[in-house]
């Protein structure tokens, strides 16, 4: 009797509680990603004069050499930043809940460059890395392969310290019950590390591969700030290759091109691009989740 | 305390909703200014006219480089700007269609010369010129004279390159060099890329006896000159070229606080740059083209007007009356030619503009105009890019193979790009 008084009006009344989240979460995420899946297969100059042109846009984008290159350049930088970001993270995460006297103060200031917006980091960043280079007569815009580890280098400065802070609150919840049986049982300190700790935080390092995976593949406003893409190999014919030019910015320079087909094409490009990363991201999660240990 | 939090919301819903339907009566301005060094004077001119006459005007002002993309998200909008810039052929092309006719309206016939409106394929005058401009290479006499030399050196590339490798040469001396810094980061390139090449395509449309659109390819007959000029002003100045590609360095300031003799730049600097050099003046791009002795300054806008075709009639004619009234009433006109130098209205007051003076001054004693052929570079953000990227490498390394880089970035990247904007 009393359950059913109590449930009837929730049940009325659901939506209500519901909808504000419901509604935000539609005008904010679904009708906009509908939408962008919509205009993929458009031709337009503005979003209320599309018109339907099929798989048109998709044949363009696959066909766009700059598109492959950024492709394999931005999956490349995307797995060197995964191994260094997260190894450093977890090196430093380590470091500072071994008891190290004024490790908070540590902490906090490895975790304050994540607090920078991007666009500054890469300007900032470009003129500490010019700053050296220009002793040698050289610049950041010069060798794509200052451009790349330039890149890293900023991703490492700027994420290890958020990665840390998930490694940490991982590493105190290893149980100290497992610890101590280690130590009674005469493991040594590699063992103890690689046997219990780690098992025990592959729940952070789930976490932290995958924002740091996607991460590198979606990197922006660095990647624009640092470099723009540069240097190009000018090619004979005239055409370019723009070296360090990453996915996302590649689909950015695709939309503001004066060819009025090219707004299409970087939409296509937005498409193929999510497939991309939440394929990848979950498949990654798919594979670390299989490694977690349940306590 | 909720009925008061609901009564206050209700009453902001109903505001808002008397505000938005009174201003749909009269019609509204927004002007999506391209200029970021007008936004200042922009905003006052639209509160003067609200003032004045009760229109409501909105002013946003794109962050610079970046008009495009503003333009192309606000135009979505369904409160889109009224009136937007639509500034070469290119942008015809792009947003021509969302433009109105001018042809005959009131604005139009308040123009003192149809030099710089932009027709579309039809012949409908889609966006009309409010400002005209000029660039070259900004002198300061003092410190040619200090050096020992004189202003009338300065009439061809021999004595430019005499007057300024004499200068670097004494920089220590002299305590001053001769060209201020050429950086190669986006807030200084367009220098080169957008304003320095135009003496390439401006003697190549010169040859073809004029450009009405964007030729599908150039022949890079002029590009030793542009090598010339490009090389003595990299090579003879305060920064070490080889540290030109991320930039940082200040060449205004370089050149108000008397480092350095030249200044590539434009019109638009004479407010920034006169009040620390008075007799502050421009010179032509002198690169030893036979002749160059009659060359003037390079002249030409960017700056058109279009009203957007798409809005309410009343919004197209509250856009045209405030239009006119900035260059035909006398206190918002004058603070139009202080900000942006010559206006081709019949209306505005005379500039006081010292480089859009020698502009005058050069086409008035027989001197050819150099037009801005540069208008018509095809997808030109992309094209720019390659170009600083080329120019990049050659700063570093000025050997051949580079210059042959930059020398397809120029002349072939122009053809890729024209391919790609229209192919």
């Amino acid at each position: 009797m009393r359950k059913g008084i109590f449930k009837n009006p929730l049940r009325r009344w659901f939506w209500l509680f519901l909808g504000p989240v419901t509604a935000a979460f539609t005008i904010g995420f679904v009708w906009p990603f509908i939408q962008g899946i919509y205009l993929s297969f458009c031709k337009f100059k503005l979003i209320r004069n599309a018109t339907f042109i099929g798989f048109g846009n998709y044949v363009s984008a696959l066909k766009d050499a700059s598109f492959m290159h950024s492709f394999w350049y931005t999956a490349l930088f995307a797995l060197t930043s995964l191994v260094f970001i997260n190894i450093l993270g977890f090196a430093a995460a380590y470091a500072l809940t071994q008891g190290i006297k004024g490790s908070n103060l540590y902490r906090t200031v490895f975790f304050m460059p994540n607090l920078i917006g991007g666009i500054v980091l890469g300007y900032i960043w470009s003129m500490i890395f010019d700053g050296i280079l220009s002793r040698y007569g050289t610049s950041i815009l010069l060798e794509t392969k200052y451009g790349f580890w330039g890149l890293i280098i900023l991703m490492c400065w700027q994420q290890i310290g958020y990665m840390m802070i998930i490694y940490i609150a991982g590493l105190q919840a290893v149980p100290e019950d497992m610890l101590e049986a280690a130590k009674i049982d005469g493991a040594t300190k590699t063992q103890t590390l690689f046997k219990v700790t780690i098992p025990n935080v592959m729940p952070s390092i789930t976490i932290c591969t995958f924002l740091s995976l996607t991460n590198g593949f979606k990197l922006f406003d660095q990647n624009l700030a640092l470099t723009g893409g540069q240097p190009f190999i000018i090619q004979p014919d005239g055409s370019t290759i723009k070296t360090t030019e990453m996915l996302a910015l590649n689909i950015y320079n695709t939309f503001y091109n004066s060819n009025s087909a090219s707004k299409g094409v970087a939409q296509a490009k937005a498409v193929l691009f999510f497939i991309l990363v939440a394929g990848i991201g979950l498949a990654q999660l798919a594979y670390t989740r299989k490694r977690e240990v349940q306590q | 305390m909720k009925k008061i939090i609901a009564l206050a919301l209700t009453l902001i819903m109903v505001f808002a909703l008397a505000a938005s339907a009174s201003a749909a009566d009269s019609g509204s301005v927004y002007w999506l200014n391209f200029k970021p060094e007008l936004d200042e004077a922009a905003q006052q001119l639209a509160s003067m006219y609200t003032e004045e006459t009760g229109v409501p005007v909105k002013v946003v002002t794109a962050a610079s480089g970046t008009y495009s993309q503003t333009l192309t998200s606000e135009m979505d909008k369904s409160s889109a700007p009224t009136l937007f810039v639509i500034g070469n052929q290119a942008g015809v092309k792009e947003w021509g269609e969302f433009a109105m006719d001018l042809t005959d309206t009131p604005i139009a016939n308040e123009l003192n010369t149809d030099a710089y409106n932009l027709y579309d394929e039809d012949g409908r005058l889609v966006s009309i010129g409010y400002c005209f401009e000029c660039y070259g290479i900004i002198v300061n006499p003092d410190l040619i004279e200090a050096a020992g030399h004189s202003m009338d050196e300065l009439v061809n590339f021999e004595g430019l390159k005499a007057v300024a490798e004499d200068i670097h040469a004494r920089a220590d001396e002299l305590g001053f060099d001769a060209f201020s810094s050429s950086d190669m980061d986006s807030s200084s390139s367009w220098r080169f890329t957008g304003h320095m090449a135009n003496l390439e395509y401006y003697y190549e449309e010169r040859d073809a006896g004029g450009w009405t659109e964007c030729p599908p390819e150039l022949t890079g007959a002029y590009m030793e000159n542009f090598k010339n000029l490009y090389d003595l002003c990299i090579n003879n100045s305060l920064t070490d070229p080889a540290d030109l590609a991320t930039g940082g360095h200040d060449a205004e300031n370089e050149f108000k606080t008397g480092k350095a003799a030249f200044f590539v730049n434009g019109s638009w600097e004479y407010a920034a740059v006169s009040e620390a050099v008075p007799n502050a003046t421009m010179i032509p791009y002198y690169c030893g083209v036979e002749g160059e002795e009659k060359a003037g300054l390079n002249c030409g806008t960017e700056n058109c007007w279009a009203i957007n075709d798409t809005v309410s009639d009343a919004d197209k004619q509250a856009t045209m009356d405030f239009m006119v009234w900035l260059v035909t009433d006398p206190e918002a006109s004058q603070i139009m030619v202080d900000q942006l130098g010559v206006l081709p209205y019949k209306q505005v007051p005379e500039s006081t503009n010292g480089f859009l003076a020698a502009a005058n001054e050069y086409a008035a004693n027989g001197h050819y105009v150099m037009d801005w052929a540069t208008n018509y570079q095809p997808n030109v953000d992309d094209y720019r890019a390659a170009l600083v990227s080329a120019l990049n490498a050659y700063n570093a390394d000025q050997s051949d193979a580079n210059w042959e880089l930059v020398k397809t970035a120029f002349v072939d990247g122009w053809a890729v790009q024209y391919q790609a904007a229209n192919g």
